[in-house]
């Protein structure tokens, strides 16, 4: 990861679009950061955490991001610039405290939200548009189009923050996070802040500036809309809004954020600068109503290239409607007209597609000898499924759980929630997880169906969470079902990291986000202290995972917990801790297809470790990926994989 | 290539593999000594549950001129580098064209769950005819002989600049290896970045 706080203006550097996110902050001098860990947003907390002290900025991993929220709001009120960050989900959550939040206005120092969504879902179970948000709640938003522009943009909208007093929001896309790209550096401001004061007196003529509640609401709802009407203004001038291509442009493209380089390459490429115009919107709410018209009216045609919602052509089409006759002859393009879809990440070829169809030509990148030999190539590619890592302790607790639903013999099931065990839904869980949602939704759901048995329900009822899940949203759960009594099996599959997301610490860990010692908030004392009982297994010893799983299932009462205790096997590698075991497959024992196990071990258990040797036809070790767990010597059943204790 | 020469503007290179395998590492790398030498870059590695065993891929976009999307456009690969055979030969279906470069470790990662995998040999015919070139670096094989599949990156890496189609050389990457492995860990990635150097050019 870059050092972002290295102070040299005007040099360039390689930055990922969330390091941009941080250093545009340190620019801006924010003073406070804090975040939940939730890709494609997780680097921007490690990046600002790592120059903390040089740049004496406060820098925390919140347990989740309505706290996180609140935590910058606290700095903003006593006048220190505040940063929040958040994937789309994490919005939901610090969504309650923010619709209040609109009401009372920040303090005086400017305060910041940087979300970043997911077209496409590459870090998420969901696809959700977050820009919805800032129009539902009345707050101002921008959508940056590069690292460079992020880091700009950053900066900028702490000021607009201050100048309309308003909690702004500035979302990216996981394209933009997570390039790395050339990055113009800009001054640092110096480490020394303004000394926090939280104002103690109640200024009648300044309520937003002095006094923090948020009703009585018609004081306060009003002045929020006046203050949206403030920012579209600042809005109308501008310079993230650009226009490039000819005064009368045969098409029009309105486009924002990460499509903005796809419709510049997309024109480029198909040569048609001459005709297509693209105005580019990085305010993108409140409408910067007066600069959209004046560009309605220099066509006739108008394409929107805007990732999932059509937020903006919505907009624009309502002020189209707004400005009815003179917008009369106007035909309008993007996801309504079918030319671009409501979903999916976008890309340059999806806009060259539409370009094509609406202007009327024919793109072909390839001839079609060579488009034949592609198609002949595709039909020797396989499917590569995602898998857990060699060595993951929860492709063990997987089986350990279906063995003993199985032995059970009742359907069990398992409510499952977000992080790496989410992979649980399909093979790499043995599709043992059968319901996922929200971060602590597993265990929520669990509660209700652990509450049906009046009604003849009988089936056992599991959740699962990871340890910093837990801390996030699973508490309130369990306490739910501690207090009504609801009888579910709570796995907590604690491998003493976020691993998802990159392994921050949390609140089990011990480590704060800069890395300094923290206090160890014990969630097996937690869970006791609400009245669950409490059980630690190793679920590498899957004999006695599987009994107390067994047993936990065929008790009666409330909530029951197992703490599935075995570190991540990434962390382990991390911290250079040696393999456990050398394993290898003895021939003479393994029979194959011979066996009756049906290929047990590379086919059902599928550690991406082991594999078919395509001489023998047996089993076989990848030496390049094993990690020596020997997890997989204790489910062959003639005992053909072999474990040595290695040599430490 | 010399250094500050590009064959054409944007040069579309693409490493694809295996999630684990470590393009992210080599993306950074190339990106960094580009940046150094003048370049716009624009460096896109797949992110997300992908990481996790599925196939990956980083595009690089290098430019003189100005920042180009992340993404390569279909059929516009002009150099591919393939850290597994199965995985390069699906960049080339969709990214391919007559003129792409192909550099392949040419050890397979088995896809797990029971999914089959093809022909190594089919494979490898196919990349040779979607490719203008191909050449074979047993990096994963050297990197066992030194000890550790670690090294596989930076023995493609030095394969990478012996190839002579990016514009850098083993001066560009200097300092970054220096920074990147610092003390005792520096000797045996400069042995496996001379390892590819050795190995392409007898490929």
């Amino acid at each position: 990861m870059a050092n972002i706080a290295v102070n040299r203006p005007g040099s360039t550097v390689l930055l990922m679009g969330n390091e941009a996110v941080a250093r545009g902050a340190l620019e801006a001098g924010v003073g406070v950061a804090a975040a939940y860990p939730g890709s494609p947003t997780s680097e921007v907390i490690p990046a600002l955490a790592e120059v903390a002290a040089e740049m004496n900025i406060y820098v925390e991993w919140s347990s989740n991001e309505k706290v996180a929220t609140e935590v910058a709001a606290g700095a903003s009120f006593a006048g220190i610039r505040s940063l929040g960050v958040m994937k789309q989900n994490g919005a939901n959550v610090a969504a309650d405290f923010i619709v209040n939040l609109n009401m009372t206005g920040i303090g005086s120092a400017g305060m910041v939200i940087f979300i970043s969504d997911d077209p496409g879902g590459g870090t998420s179970n969901n696809e959700q548009d977050s820009r919805t948000i800032a129009k539902w709640i009345d707050n101002p938003l921008m959508e940056p189009s590069s690292a460079q522009e992020a880091k700009e943009m950053i900066k900028w909208a702490f000021e607009v923050s201050e100048a309309v007093n308003l909690l702004t929001f500035v979302r990216g896309v996981g394209r933009i996070s997570y390039t790395r790209s050339n990055v113009v550096l800009g001054e640092l401001p110096g480490k020394a802040k303004p000394r926090p004061f939280f104002p103690e007196i109640w200024d009648m003529n300044n309520p937003g500036k002095s006094k923090f509640t948020s009703g009585p609401f018609p004081v306060f709802h009003k002045p929020l809309h006046e203050k949206l009407e403030k920012a579209r203004e600042i809005f109308e001038s501008s310079s993230f809004n650009q226009y490039m291509g000819p005064e009368k442009p045969d098409l029009l493209i309105i486009t924002c954020g990460a499509s903005t380089s796809y419709c510049i390459e997309g024109v480029d490429e198909l040569k048609m600068n001459e005709r297509v115009g693209i105005l580019k919107l990085g305010t993108t709410w409140p409408l910067p109503e007066k600069l959209v018209a004046r560009h309605l009216s220099s066509t006739r045609k108008v394409l929107f290239v805007e990732e999932m919602d059509p937020f903006v052509e919505r907009s624009v089409m309502e002020l189209a409607a707004g400005l009815l006759p003179a917008t009369a002859n106007l035909t309008f393009f993007g996801a309504r007209s079918g030319h671009l879809t409501p979903y999916n990440e976008l890309s340059t070829d999806i806009v060259i597609n539409a370009l094509a169809d609406i202007l009327g030509i024919t793109y072909q990148p390839r001839d079609s000898a060579y488009e034949d030999l592609a198609e002949e190539g595709a039909k020797l590619v396989p499917n590569r499924p995602i898998n857990m890592c060699p060595g993951c302790p929860h492709r063990a607790t997987y089986w350990a759980l279906k063995n003993a639903i199985q032995l059970d013999g009742r359907n069990g099931f398992l409510c499952g929630d977000i992080g790496c065990y989410s992979m649980g839904f399909a093979g790499p869980g043995f599709f043992q997880s059968r319901t996922m949602h929200a971060m602590g939704s597993g265990t929520g759901v669990a509660s209700g169906l652990g509450k049906l048995g009046r009604f003849g329900f009988d089936q056992p009822v599991l959740a699962m969470c990871g340890d910093s899940t837990f801390y996030h949203a699973v508490m309130p759960a369990l306490v739910n079902g501690v207090y009504n009594n609801s009888n579910f099996t709570l796995l907590i599959v604690d491998n003493s990291a976020t691993a998802m997301t990159g392994f921050q610490p949390h609140p089990g860990t011990g480590q704060l986000a800069t890395g300094e010692p923290a206090a160890i908030v014990d969630m097996e004392a937690v869970c006791r202290a609400m009245g669950a009982s409490v059980e630690i297994c190793d679920p590498f010893d899957l004999k006695k995972t599987t009994e107390t799983l067994l047993r936990k299932m065929q008790e009666d009462g409330g909530p029951k917990v197992v703490i599935m205790r075995h570190m991540c096997q990434l962390v382990k590698a991390k911290r250079k801790i040696p393999p456990a075991y050398k394993i290898h497959v003895d021939g003479s024992k393994c029979l194959a297809d011979n066996c009756g196990c049906n290929r047990l071990c590379t086919r059902l258990f599928a550690c991406p470790g082991l594999m078919v040797d395509n001489e023998t036809g047996k089993a076989a070790i990848d030496e390049a990926l094993c990690v020596g767990c020997g997890l997989c010597s204790d489910i062959c059943p003639v005992h053909a994989i072999v474990k040595e204790e290695a040599n430490r | 290539m010399r250094p500050n020469k590009l064959k054409k503007d944007p040069y579309n290179v693409i490493i694809s593999g295996v999630g684990g395998q470590g393009n992210v590492l080599l993306s950074g790398f190339i990106g960094a000594a580009l940046l150094n030498e003048g370049f716009v870059v624009s460096v896109a590695d797949t992110f997300g549950v992908s990481q996790r065993g599925g196939s990956v891929s980083s595009h690089i976009k290098i430019s003189q001129r100005t920042l180009y999307s992340s993404v390569t456009l279909k059929g516009k690969a002009d150099v591919l580098i393939g850290m597994e055979p199965v995985e390069t030969l699906r960049t080339l279906v969709e990214f391919g064209n007559r003129n792409t470069i192909t550099i392949v470790n040419p050890r397979p990662v088995y896809p797990t769950g029971g999914v089959a995998y093809p022909d190594l040999n089919e494979v490898k015919r196919t990349i040779e005819k979607m490719s203008s070139q191909t050449k074979y670096v047993n990096a994963t094989e050297e990197a066992l002989k030194m000890g550790n599949p670690i090294y596989s990156n930076v023995i493609l890496l030095g394969a990478i600049v012996g190839a002579d189609i990016l514009p850098l050389n083993k001066e560009s990457f200097m300092p970054l290896l220096e920074e990147r492995f610092p003390g005792k860990m520096l000797d045996v990635n400069l042995r496996a970045f001379n390892k590819g150097m050795e190995l392409i050019a007898g490929a």
